[in-house]
């Protein structure tokens, strides 16, 4: 039955005072101690053949700004507020990671971490109270859509990254049958004719696995599953590069999540898709992505190759939510509790945000915010546990992150894509930059 | 252990109202066979996991024991009593107070105008069972002390809104204990929690039974929690039971198809090596709807080892051994279940929902579009117009 927590890792661990000391000075001098970052050459190259076969195989021609060295996306320090009258609530606060071609991140935290709200400042969708603020970039093939306007930004919404709404399988129209709920945005946003957008809408039930017949079926005709497929088969609309999806699967029995998650993993397969995968479940996220990013109260806690992070997780937050889930295929073990309840965003505890619920919370963590360093495997991670120097770990500001992400070289997409020269030309609108 | 609950032979079969033309063609009605024969039983301090896919029947096998559905046929004993027909009277009061139901969702459950206190009040009080004002005091704060909202003072007068999620499930659990009962049947308790809560709930749930010698009726879809918290499995599919065990048995050796594919994906935070990934075997379809259950093994059609006379004859449950049953032909005389076959595309059993590609083209792309753009100035003006509604149709909390 369950026992008392014992813990992956050495979350117990409370540091030696000369330690702490080292620890304190280490953070203080971090901004200083940038040295060289780790490279793995291997994974370098692997990233720049699946950009250039990916890239080669588009759709539409790469927007007219981007730089085709440039990696897919990279986010640097985005923080975004939500304005209420009792102050700001600091819900995405200097996230920064890299989205490669052909890649699946799992974005993990408790709710209210900040998921949703990072993936709707993608696409900029976000609640009318809700600023972007200065400093932060959100760079597409190099091309930053921060300061973009509305009008300029329909380019890329949609047709460069996608998202499927968390819930919104339950939000279908009700009284409409699932074609023409799919062939209407293929319409506007790609300015299609009503015949060719229901057909392409056929085209894209089939290809998640819905026979095209089933386009005449209300969404009460439809299973969860079959909806959740609906929705997948609306974001592919325009053959975009990335689809966000957030919580895909969080309200479907264990069968059927399995079915979309292998969906998924055969469109990334296929059609060469980058996908953002948001859940609270690590465990989805083990079994499809490749790397992970674990948000803790609007900030990044932890981020890597997912092989490493749930193998060897450092952050003690990480090791705690890993260790509150059971592993069916493993021995029985007992749950990680974490006590205590996330924090309000409006006025987050000083120091690290963390602090108030960490075992090994020392003196320091109530101060200083832990920056973040990047270890010779690829895991970044901002604890103080964690100092820049000690086991080949690196620090980095955020800004360095996207740098070090910067300075991978890259190699250089082929000419024409194969399928832009059978006569499709990119959709024309204000949105496509000159 | 003595045993505490008994199901015989249940079955709860909804009528679906047909239409007038029904009536008049004089169509035979048409049944919901939400739980379609189940013989269970729950030995007192175990906990007894139910588990399966949505629809399989579990909450309404959880209602009939709290009383809250009459079943259609079937017997119910409980502590050697045969209560099928307790409706009423003092009887039902009683084993009221003895049987309580814990919902998933706590946010139904409680009442926004009404305090903690008042909440786990009430059940006493519409059962007069305080004898005394003080006495009803005492029980109420103890009651919310068990649930571990401590000190009970601080807690007791705030209203739910005023409580986090975690703290809300607990406020439930409070009501249930208040009334003393020794059957707790736990819908879906923590499936609308973040992991980090869910835990010190279930560890609340497994220190009360110790406390209290509570038995608990634990309805999971999730059988990894299952397996976690559960003496025993019981798996359902389509108003019947596929499997039942000892946990540890279910999960390391089933002998059920379905079982073993469920374990097979079920998801852990290990990451899955591409082998380990290619092994498992993701059933077609979905589960079919109780209102048109497959004739012999109901679950033939999405079986990967199905054989003829799976489609006519229906399995009883085979004894494996160890308290183990599976109701498969391949389980009779506790035989171990042959491995899956990788599935090709052109195999997918007829019949079931093609939720599987039609088309598995080796590097597709999207399907071409033929004809391009309109007039880029209508176009705008139109686009413009649904990116707003898009954005707010399709999801729920823009
Ligand atoms: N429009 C808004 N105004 C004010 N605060 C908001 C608004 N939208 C979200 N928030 C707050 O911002 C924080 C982050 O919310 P977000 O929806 O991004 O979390 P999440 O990680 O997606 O959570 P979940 O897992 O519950 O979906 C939360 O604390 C939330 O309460
Ligand atoms: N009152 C009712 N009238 C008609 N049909 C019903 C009624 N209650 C349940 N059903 C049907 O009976 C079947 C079993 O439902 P039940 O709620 O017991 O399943 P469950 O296993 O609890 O599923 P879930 O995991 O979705 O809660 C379903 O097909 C359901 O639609
Ligand atoms: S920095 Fe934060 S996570 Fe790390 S030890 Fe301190 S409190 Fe814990
Ligand atoms: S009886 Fe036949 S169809 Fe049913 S589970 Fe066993 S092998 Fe599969
Ligand atoms: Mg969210
Ligand atoms: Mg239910």
């Amino acid at each position: 039955m369950m026992r008392m927590p014992t813990g992956p890792g050495e979350t117990g661990k409370v540091m030696e005072d000369a330690e702490q000391e080292a620890a304190r000075r280490a953070a203080e001098a971090g901004q200083e101690a940038v040295v060289e970052a780790p490279v793995d050459s291997e994974a370098i190259e692997a990233a720049a053949a699946a950009r250039a076969l990916i890239r080669g195989r588009r759709q539409w021609p790469l927007p007219k700004q981007a730089d085709p060295t440039a990696p897919l996306l990279t986010v640097e320090n985005l923080r975004t507020h939500f304005k209420l009258e009792s102050g700001w609530v600091k819900a995405v606060d200097g996230v920064s990671f890299r989205l490669d071609d052909g890649e699946a991140l799992g974005l993990a935290g408790e709710s209210g971490c900040g998921k949703t709200t990072t993936a709707l400042s993608l696409v900029r969708l976000l609640p009318s109270n809700a600023r972007i603020r200065k400093g932060s970039s959100i760079d597409l093939f190099g091309i930053d859509l921060v300061p973009k306007t509305e009008d300029q930004l329909r380019r890329y919404r949609w047709r460069e990254i996608s998202i499927v709404f968390q819930g919104a399988m339950n939000a279908l129209n009700p009284v409409r049958r699932i074609g023409e709920q799919i062939a209407e945005p293929i319409e506007v946003r790609l300015g299609l004719t009503q015949d060719v957008a229901r057909k392409r809408a056929a085209e894209l039930l089939e290809l998640v696995g819905i026979p095209r017949q089933r386009a005449a079926a209300y969404p009460h005709e439809l299973s969860g599953g079959m909806r959740q497929r609906t929705m997948i088969a609306m974001a592919l609309a325009c053959d975009p590069a990335i689809v966000i999806g957030d919580e895909p699967t969080t309200a479907l029995d264990v069968m059927v999540q399995a079915q979309i998650l292998e969906l998924l993993e055969r469109l990334r397969r296929d059609l060469g898709l980058s996908l953002i995968l948001i859940t609270h479940d690590l465990s989805v996220i083990a079994e499809t992505c490749d790397k992970t990013l674990i948000m803790y109260a609007g900030k990044v806690a932890e981020e890597g190759p997912v092989s490493r992070i749930f193998t060897a997780p450092r952050h003690p937050y990480t090791q705690k939510l890993l260790g509150a889930f059971p592993n069916i295929h493993a021995d029985r073990r007992s749950l990680e509790t974490i006590p205590g309840s996330p924090p309000d965003l409006r006025n987050p505890p000083a120091g690290c945000r963390f602090n108030p619920r960490c075992p090994a919370a020392m003196d320091i963590c109530r101060e200083v915010e832990p920056p973040e360093v990047v270890y010779p495997d690829g895991v970044r991670v901002a604890c103080h546990l964690h100092v820049a120097g000690r086991d080949g770990a690196v620090g980095v500001t955020s800004a360095d992150v996207v740098g070090w992400h910067r300075q991978l070289p890259v190699i250089e997409a082929p000419g024409v894509p194969a399928v832009a020269s059978a006569g499709v030309a990119e959709p024309p609108g204000p949105g496509s930059q000159p | 252990m003595t045993e505490l609950v008994r199901l015989a032979g249940l079955e709860v079969h909804f009528p679906i109202r047909g239409g007038l033309l029904d009536s008049l063609a004089r169509r035979p009605a048409a049944y919901v066979r939400a739980v379609d024969g189940i013989d269970l039983t729950i030995e007192r301090g175990e906990v007894l996991a139910l588990v399966g896919e949505s629809g399989s029947g579990k909450t309404t096998t959880g209602r009939v024991i709290v009383k809250l559905t009459r079943q259609t046929a079937g017997t119910v004993t409980f502590d050697g009593t045969d209560v099928t027909d307790t409706w009423g009277g003092k009887e039902l009061r009683d084993y009221r107070r003895r049987v309580q139901l814990i919902f998933q969702d706590p946010y139904e459950t409680l009442n926004p105008k009404q305090t903690i206190h008042d909440f786990v009040a009430e059940p006493l009080d519409v059962n007069h069972l305080a004898s005394s004002n003080a006495d009803r005091e005492r029980r109420v704060m103890e009651a919310i002390e068990s649930a571990g909202l401590r000190p009970a003072t601080e807690f007791a007068f705030r209203y739910p809104h005023e409580l986090s999620g975690g703290q809300r499930q607990r406020v439930v659990i409070a009501g249930a204990l208040v009334m003393g009962p020794e059957l707790v049947v736990a819908d879906e308790p923590v499936s609308m929690l973040d992991v980090s809560i869910r835990t010190e709930l279930l560890r609340l749930m497994l220190d009360l039974r110790k406390e209290r010698e509570l038995t608990y009726l634990f309805i999971t879809h999730d059988l990894s929690l299952a397996w976690v918290i559960a003496d025993r499995i019981a798996v359902m599919y389509l108003g019947k039971i596929m499997e039942i065990g000892p946990a540890e048995a279910v999960i390391r050796t089933p002998h059920h198809p379905y079982t073993k594919a469920l374990v097979g994906v079920s998801p852990t935070p290990d990451p899955m090596s591409g082998a380990e990934r290619a092994s498992r075997y993701i059933l077609v379809g979905e589960t079919p709807d109780a209102a048109a259950i497959p004739p012999g093994c109901r679950f033939h059609p999405r079986c990967p080892l199905a054989f003829d006379r799976c489609k006519v004859d229906s399995p009883p449950l085979f004894d494996i051994g160890a308290g183990q049953q599976a109701a498969c032909w391949l389980a009779e005389g506790g035989r171990e279940l042959p491995v899956f076959q990788p599935r090709s595309t052109a195999t997918a059993p007829a019949g079931a929902i093609a939720t599987e590609p039609a088309v598995t083209a080796g590097a597709a792309s999207v399907p071409s579009v033929e004809v391009a753009a309109a007039e880029p100035a209508a176009t705008t003006a139109v686009a413009h117009a649904s990116m707003g509604v898009d954005a707010t149709q399709v999801r729920p909390d823009a």
